[in-house]
C-alpha cells in the first residue's frame, strides 16, 4: 500500500517535470508553429547552470535566480541568432537546425563541465526526507518539485485564461497570421512565448538537477517524452499539456513499478519479469499510439484548426 | 537516368581501384556502411520527399532486418536465401501493420506516431534477454550463399551493396514515375483532389510505406552482415532523425539527394571525429548554416551556385 503511494508521488513528480518542459514546447510549437528540438538541450542548460551558479555563490536560492536569468538569456539568444530566421520555414528545416544545436550544446557541456556527471545538494532547508503517513517517509524535496510544478501550472492557467497577454498567446496558437493582421507586434508576442518557454524548461532543468546526474544528453530522453506529451495533449494546448503530463509521469511511473506483479497474475513468473520491462518501457507509446488512433489530433486540440 | 547518379555510381564502383593504394579495410568498410545507408535513405526519401510522409521511426525497419538476421544466424541459419526474405518479410509486414494505423494522421501527428512504434521497436529488442537484450547479439557467421560464403569477401560484399544500392535506386526511380508514383504524389500535392478524382490514396501511400520498410529491411540485412553484430541502437530514434537530416541535408524528392546526403553527413562525421574530440560542436552549427543558407539541401545550393555563376558569366554578352 505504501509502496503504491510512493509511486504515485514519483509519478506526479515526474508528470509535473513534464509538464513544465512540455508547456513551453507546446507554446512555441503551438503560436509559432516552430518545432523546436533544442527544448531538451535547455533543460540540460538550466541544470548545468544551476550547478555552476551554486559552486560560485554557494547559495541554491542565488543558484535558482541567477540560472534562471541566464536560461533566458541563452534562450533569447538563440531566438535572435537562429530561430527567429526559422519561422517561416518549412518543418524540416526546423528540425535538422534544431538538431544541430542539439549535437553542439551536448558537445559544448562536455567540453565546458566534462563529461563525467555532476550534482547538485539539495538545499538545506528541504533536505531530508517527512512522514506523510505512519509507516510512509518521502523525501521533501520531490514534494518541493510536486507543489512548484502545480504553482507554475497555476500561474500559467491564469495568465493563459485571464490576462490581455494570454489571451494573444490563445488568439496566435489558432490563427497566428489574423493575430499580426489585427495590428499586434507578433515578433514580440513570439520572443515573449519563447522565452517564457526557454525558462520553463530551464527551472524544470535546475529543479531536477539535486536528485538526477547532470550529464550530457540527459535532455534527449526527456525531449521525446515532453513531444510524446504535447501530442497526446493536443498541439497548442496548455491544459492537455498538464494533463497529459500527469498521466504519462503515472503510467510510466507505476508501468516501471508493477507490471511485473500484474503480469504475475496471468503468466508464469519467469517470462513475467523478462515481459514485464519491455511492456513498461513500451507503455507510453502504446498509450500515444492509441490515443492518436482514436483521436488524430490529441485530446484537446484548439480549436479553429 | 541523368548524369550526376551515373557519376555517383561510378565513384563508388572505382573506390575500391583507390582504395588499393592504402587504408583498404577502413575505406571500403565506411563506403559500404554508407551505401547501406543510403539504402534506407532512399525508402525515407520516398516518403517524405514524395509524399510529405515524414517518418521518424524508420531507424526500426532496418534494425527489423538486421535482428531478423541475427537471430536466424543464432539458431545456425546462415543462408540468405532464407534469411533475407525472412528480414525483407519482417520488415514490410512491421511497415505495413504500423502504416496501417500511422496513416490515419497527418503532419507533425504522423511524425510522432511514427517516432511511437519506432521506440516500441527499440524497447523490444532491448527486452529481447535470450538475443542479448541491451547489450546486442554478435553474428558469429556472415550469411552464405548456396553454401558459398560471398560476405566474407570485402570486395565482393562491397559491390553486392553496390547492386543493391544501383537497384534500389532504379526501383525507385521507376516508382516515381509510373502511375503509382503520380498518384502518390498527388495525394502530397493535394490530398482531397486527388481522392475527388476517385483514387483511395490511403491504399497508395500504404504500400509506399511498406515499400519503403522492405529498402530498411534490405538494409538492416547488409548491415548486420556488415558489422557483424546488432544491437537495440540501430533502433534509436537518434538514428532515424539521423536519416531525416541525411536526405534533407541532401536535397528532398531526388532520391540521388538522399545517396549525396548520406554521404556527405557520413564522411563529414567520419573526417571532422579524426580532427578533434569536439568535432560536434563544429557539425551541429554547419549544419544550421546549411539551414539558413540552403533553401532545399546541398543540391538546392548547388543548384542557387550554377545559377550564381551561369549569370556572372551571361551578364557582358547582354
Amino acid at each position: 500500500m505504501s509502496l503504491l503511494v510512493v509511486q504515485i508521488l514519483n509519478g506526479l513528480q515526474l508528470g509535473v517535470l513534464l509538464f513544465l518542459i512540455a508547456a513551453g514546447l507546446t507554446l512555441v510549437f503551438g503560436v509559432m508553429n516552430f518545432i523546436n528540438l533544442a527544448h531538451g538541450v535547455q533543460y540540460m542548460l538550466g541544470a548545468y547552470l544551476a550547478v555552476m551558479f551554486y559552486t560560485l555563490t554557494g547559495s541554491s536560492l542565488l543558484a535558482l535566480v541567477f540560472a534562471l536569468l541566464a536560461a533566458l538569456a541563452f534562450g533569447l539568444f538563440l531566438e535572435f541568432v537562429v530561430f527567429r530566421h526559422l519561422y517561416e520555414r518549412d518543418h524540416l528545416d526546423q528540425v535538422i537546425a534544431t538538431f544541430g544545436i542539439i549535437l553542439f550544446l551536448n558537445q559544448a557541456v562536455k567540453y565546458v563541465w566534462g563529461a563525467a556527471p555532476l550534482s547538485l545538494p539539495i538545499p538545506e532547508l528541504f533536505s531530508g526526507s517527512i512522514v506523510l503517513l505512519p509507516g510512509l517517509t518521502y523525501p521533501i524535496w520531490r514534494l518541493v518539485i510536486i507543489a512548484s510544478g502545480l504553482a507554475v501550472a497555476l500561474l500559467l492557467y491564469i495568465l493563459v485564461s485571464r490576462t490581455r497577454l494570454g489571451m494573444l498567446v490563445r488568439a496566435g496558437a489558432n490563427n497566428a497570421p489574423m493575430v499580426s493582421a489585427l495590428g499586434v507586434d507578433i515578433r514580440r508576442l513570439f520572443m515573449i512565448v519563447f522565452g517564457f518557454g526557454t525558462m520553463l524548461a530551464g527551472f524544470a532543468g535546475i529543479m531536477i538537477a539535486p536528485i538526477l546526474s547532470v550529464e550530457p544528453g540527459m535532455g534527449d530522453t526527456i525531449l521525446i517524452l515532453a513531444f510524446v506529451v504535447i501530442v497526446i495533449g493536443g498541439i497548442g494546448s496548455i491544459r492537455g499539456a498538464f494533463i497529459a503530463a500527469l498521466l504519462i509521469g503515472l503510467a510510466d511511473t507505476l508501468g516501471r513499478s508493477f507490471s511485473v506483479d500484474i503480469l504475475r497474475l496471468v503468466m508464469a513468473p519467469s517470462p513475467a519479469r523478462t515481459v514485464g520491462p519491455a511492456i513498461a518501457s513500451m507503455l507510453i507509446y502504446l498509450m500515444m499510439a492509441l490515443v492518436l488512433y482514436f483521436r488524430p489530433t490529441g485530446l484537446f486540440p484548439p480549436k479553429g484548426r | 537516368m541523368s548524369r550526376l547518379p551515373i557519376a555517383i555510381f561510378l565513384g563508388f564502383a572505382l573506390l575500391p581501384m583507390a582504395a588499393a593504394f592504402g587504408a583498404e579495410t577502413y575505406l571500403l568498410d565506411l563506403f559500404m556502411r554508407v551505401m547501406i545507408f543510403a539504402i534506407a535513405a532512399l525508402g525515407l526519401d520516398l516518403l517524405v520527399g514524395f509524399g510529405a510522409l515524414v517518418s521518424f521511426g524508420h531507424a526500426a525497419f532496418i534494425g527489423i532486418g538486421a535482428y531478423a538476421v541475427a537471430i536466424l544466424a543464432s539458431h545456425g541459419i546462415n543462408e540468405a536465401w532464407i534469411s533475407l526474405p525472412v528480414a525483407l518479410v519482417a520488415a514490410t509486414a512491421f511497415a505495413y501493420l504500423t502504416g496501417t494505423i500511422c496513416l490515419r494522421t497527418r503532419g507533425v501527428y504522423f511524425i510522432m506516431i511514427t517516432l511511437a512504434f519506432g521506440q516500441m521497436a527499440f524497447f523490444l529488442a532491448s527486452s529481447l534477454a535470450p538475443y542479448g537484450g541491451d547489450d546486442g547479439l554478435t553474428m558469429h557467421a556472415r550469411s552464405t550463399l548456396f553454401g558459398l560464403s560471398p560476405f566474407k569477401h570485402e570486395r565482393l560484399f562491397y559491390y553486392i551493396v553496390l547492386a543493391c544500392l544501383v537497384g534500389c535506386y532504379c526501383l525507385c526511380r521507376a516508382l516515381v514515375v509510373s502511375r503509382f508514383g503520380r498518384v502518390f504524389r498527388g495525394a502530397r500535392e493535394n490530398a482531397t483532389r486527388m481522392a475527388t478524382l476517385g483514387f483511395d490514396i490511403y491504399r497508395y501511400q500504404l504500400a509506399a510505406y511498406a515499400i519503403s520498410g522492405a529498402l530498411g529491411g534490405l538494409a538492416g540485412f547488409l548491415l548486420a552482415n556488415a558489422t557483424d553484430f546488432v544491437s537495440p541502437a540501430y533502433m534509436s530514434w537518434q538514428r532515424s532523425g539521423e536519416l531525416i537530416i541525411m536526405i534533407i541535408l541532401g536535397g528532398l524528392g531526388t532520391l540521388h539527394g538522399a545517396i549525396i546526403g548520406t554521404l556527405v553527413y557520413s564522411l563529414l562525421g567520419e573526417w571532422l571525429s579524426g580532427l578533434t574530440e569536439n568535432w560536434k560542436m563544429i557539425f551541429g552549427p554547419l549544419l544550421v548554416l546549411v539551414v539558413l543558407l540552403a533553401r532545399s539541401g546541398l543540391l538546392g545550393l548547388a543548384a542557387q551556385v550554377a545559377a550564381w555563376w551561369r549569370k556572372q558569366h551571361a551578364e557582358p554578352q547582354a
